[in-house]
């Protein structure tokens, strides 16, 4: 790790930009710990996609909230571990793979590693500033750390009450996306930024899929629309549309009748394993993809119509 | 003031008698679903003032639609103010600027702690409910919470839930007297049936209002513990026919939440 660091601080000026089976193959290995984070917005669907299509096992997958994009990557078979906490898809539901791997073992059983919200939050935190741990005014009461014994309590030093804390989480590779970012990578996003930026700074390596890659210029315009300077980038992929069924805040709008479609299919998983196909499988890219969605229902999203 | 008919146990008036309960409070930070529906009923009727604060970082948003999740773009456009999430959860919640915290959960204990991550057995849980999200920062950390119920019986309401995963004032007293949170916890449960408060910070749910049609006894026969009736329990206000029109033909247009 230290000598990744390294390379991205004293390394020579690169352009980083690279196709996202490219970025896969290089970064993500099976084993690993990788977080593909967007808090409901910039959910970087595609770059799960093609995890799957690489056949990548035994992941264990870092995010706040599982939605469908996690239960695609369980379903596939990518995944022995979660680590999340929230297991369920606003206006979707249930993640009906996640419960029937949890509840029933079926067909495996699923690891699960549980947080709130801001343990979670916070356990990016510290992984990105280097820190033994973080600690926050949450589950004093509460069963979690008995579910968990990775949230432990440790005494104020200043002689405050007892404090929970969570440990450092420091993925292998951490993979967003964002509205555009430049050759270098230095990325810019807006709109809702979830952990995008902790969870980036506390990886390892960051694969980032964007809209656009734009000219130096555009970034040094607007330099506080860069969550992500360069040196936190490893690789830049340009993929519109990467995010659908999710939005990216002033391109397109959230495919809101997907969400409502994906609880029947995610109940069967005949039927989750046959869209896995249709959708993942049988395409090479996210070109496809969008063409497959349909010229008028891709424009629809782009004006921002809403269903 | 016209009444309207609709069923006690119906979303429209449980997403009433919800709205209502913000009069006079500030900054209220909401969740998906039927808080979504009385937050914004709210701001057309009782309290033009909330500020309405989501987990995304969502600051005083002024969504021009229905929200269909807290990161929707709706609540995006418009808002005062987006921030981190590091600054939302660490600054305006845990720093102590949120009134009340809009919830819902899968059971609710006798003291208002929450349960939203398993029913049954831990190791091979019946259920595997959504988890903690961020309630398990809001019920301590804001000023109060507000949880709606879709059922009211003693699943829904037991003495002990099966699962603690945010939990009341009384818990975290029980494990550490000096670990007490800065929020009262939950003060008020909305169910199909009734509306229970629960005014000391330490004390337990009273059923403090009955729904039109529905008896005192049928709300302690209903809940799971010998649940004390406070002495002056009175009918819930129904929703006037302008608070069903608002939800049906404004708010709800699309009939995400309403059923």
């Amino acid at each position: 790790m230290t000598a990744t660091i390294a390379t991205k601080v004293t390394g020579e000026v690169t352009d980083k930009v690279t196709d996202l089976p490219a970025a896969i193959a290089a970064h993500v290995r099976d084993g690993m710990t990788i977080a593909l984070e967007g808090f409901g917005h910039l959910i970087p669907f595609a770059a799960a996609h093609e995890i799957i299509r690489q056949g990548r096992r035994d992941l264990t997958v870092c995010r706040m909230t599982p939605d469908i994009m996690y239960d695609q990557l369980v379903a596939a078979g990518c995944v022995s571990k979660l680590v999340a906490s929230f297991f369920a898809s606003g206006s979707a539901g249930s993640l009906h793979e996640v419960r029937r791997r949890i509840e029933r073992a079926d067909p495996e059983p699923l690891e699960v590693e549980e947080y709130s919200h801001y343990g979670m939050l916070c356990r990016y935190e510290a992984g990105a500033a280097n820190l033994p741990f973080f600690p926050l005014r949450s589950y004093a009461g509460s069963d979690l750390p008995k579910l968990n014994p990775n949230i432990r309590k440790v005494a104020d030093p200043f002689g405050g009450p007892d404090i929970y804390v969570v440990p450092p989480l420091r993925p292998d590779v951490t993979i967003v996306h964002a509205q555009r970012a430049d050759r270098l990578g230095n990325v810019q996003m807006w709109g809702i930024t979830g952990a995008q930026q902790e969870a980036a700074y506390a990886a390892t390596r960051v694969i980032v899929t964007v809209e656009e890659i734009v000219e130096d210029e555009v970034v040094r315009a607007d330099p506080n629309r860069t969550l992500l300077p360069a040196h936190a980038v490893d690789a830049v992929v340009a993929v519109p549309g990467g995010a659908h069924p999710s939005y990216t805040h002033d391109h397109y709008v959230r495919d809101n009748d997907f969400y409502r479609d994906w609880e029947p299919i995610s109940r069967d998983r005949a039927r989750l394993l046959a869209w896995l196909d249709e959708w993942v499988h049988d395409l090479p890219d996210r070109q496809t993809y969008l063409a497959k969605l349909g010229a008028s229902r891709w424009s629809e999203l782009e004006t921002g119509e809403r269903a | 003031m016209t009444y309207s008919d609709v069923a006690p146990g119906s979303t429209e008036f449980l997403a009433t008698v919800a709205a209502r309960q913000l009069v006079g409070l500030r900054r209220v930070f909401a969740g998906v679903g039927l808080p979504t529906l009385a937050v914004d009923l709210a701001l057309r009727t009782v309290n033009p003032n909330v500020e309405l604060v989501y987990e995304s970082g969502v600051c005083g948003a002024h969504p021009d639609g229905l929200a269909e999740g807290i990161a929707d773009s709706v609540l995006v456009t418009g808002a005062e103010a987006v921030l981190s999430m590091h600054a939302l959860f660490g600054y305006v919640l845990q720093g102590g600027h949120v009134d009340v915290g809009f919830l819902g959960a899968a059971q609710v204990d006798r003291f208002g702690s929450l349960n939203t991550t398993f029913i049954g057995d831990w190791e091979k849980p019946t259920v595997r409910l959504p988890g903690a999200g961020g309630a398990a920062e809001i019920v301590p950390n804001a000023g109060e919470c507000i949880v709606v119920l879709r059922r009211h019986d003693p699943g829904a309401l037991p003495a002990k839930v099966d699962f603690c995963t945010s939990p009341s004032p009384v818990r975290a007293r029980e494990e550490d007297p000096r670990m007490v949170p800065p929020g009262h916890g939950v003060s008020t449960v909305i169910t199909p049936l009734a509306v229970l408060r629960r005014p000391d910070k330490f004390g337990e749910l009273q059923v403090s209002e009955v729904h039109p049609g529905v008896t005192v006894d049928e709300v302690r026969a209903a809940t799971g513990w010998d649940i004390v009736v406070a002495d002056d329990v009175r009918e819930t206000e129904r929703p006037t026919v302008e608070d069903v029109r608002l939800l049906r033909e404004e708010i709800d247009t699309v009939r995400l939440y309403l059923r």
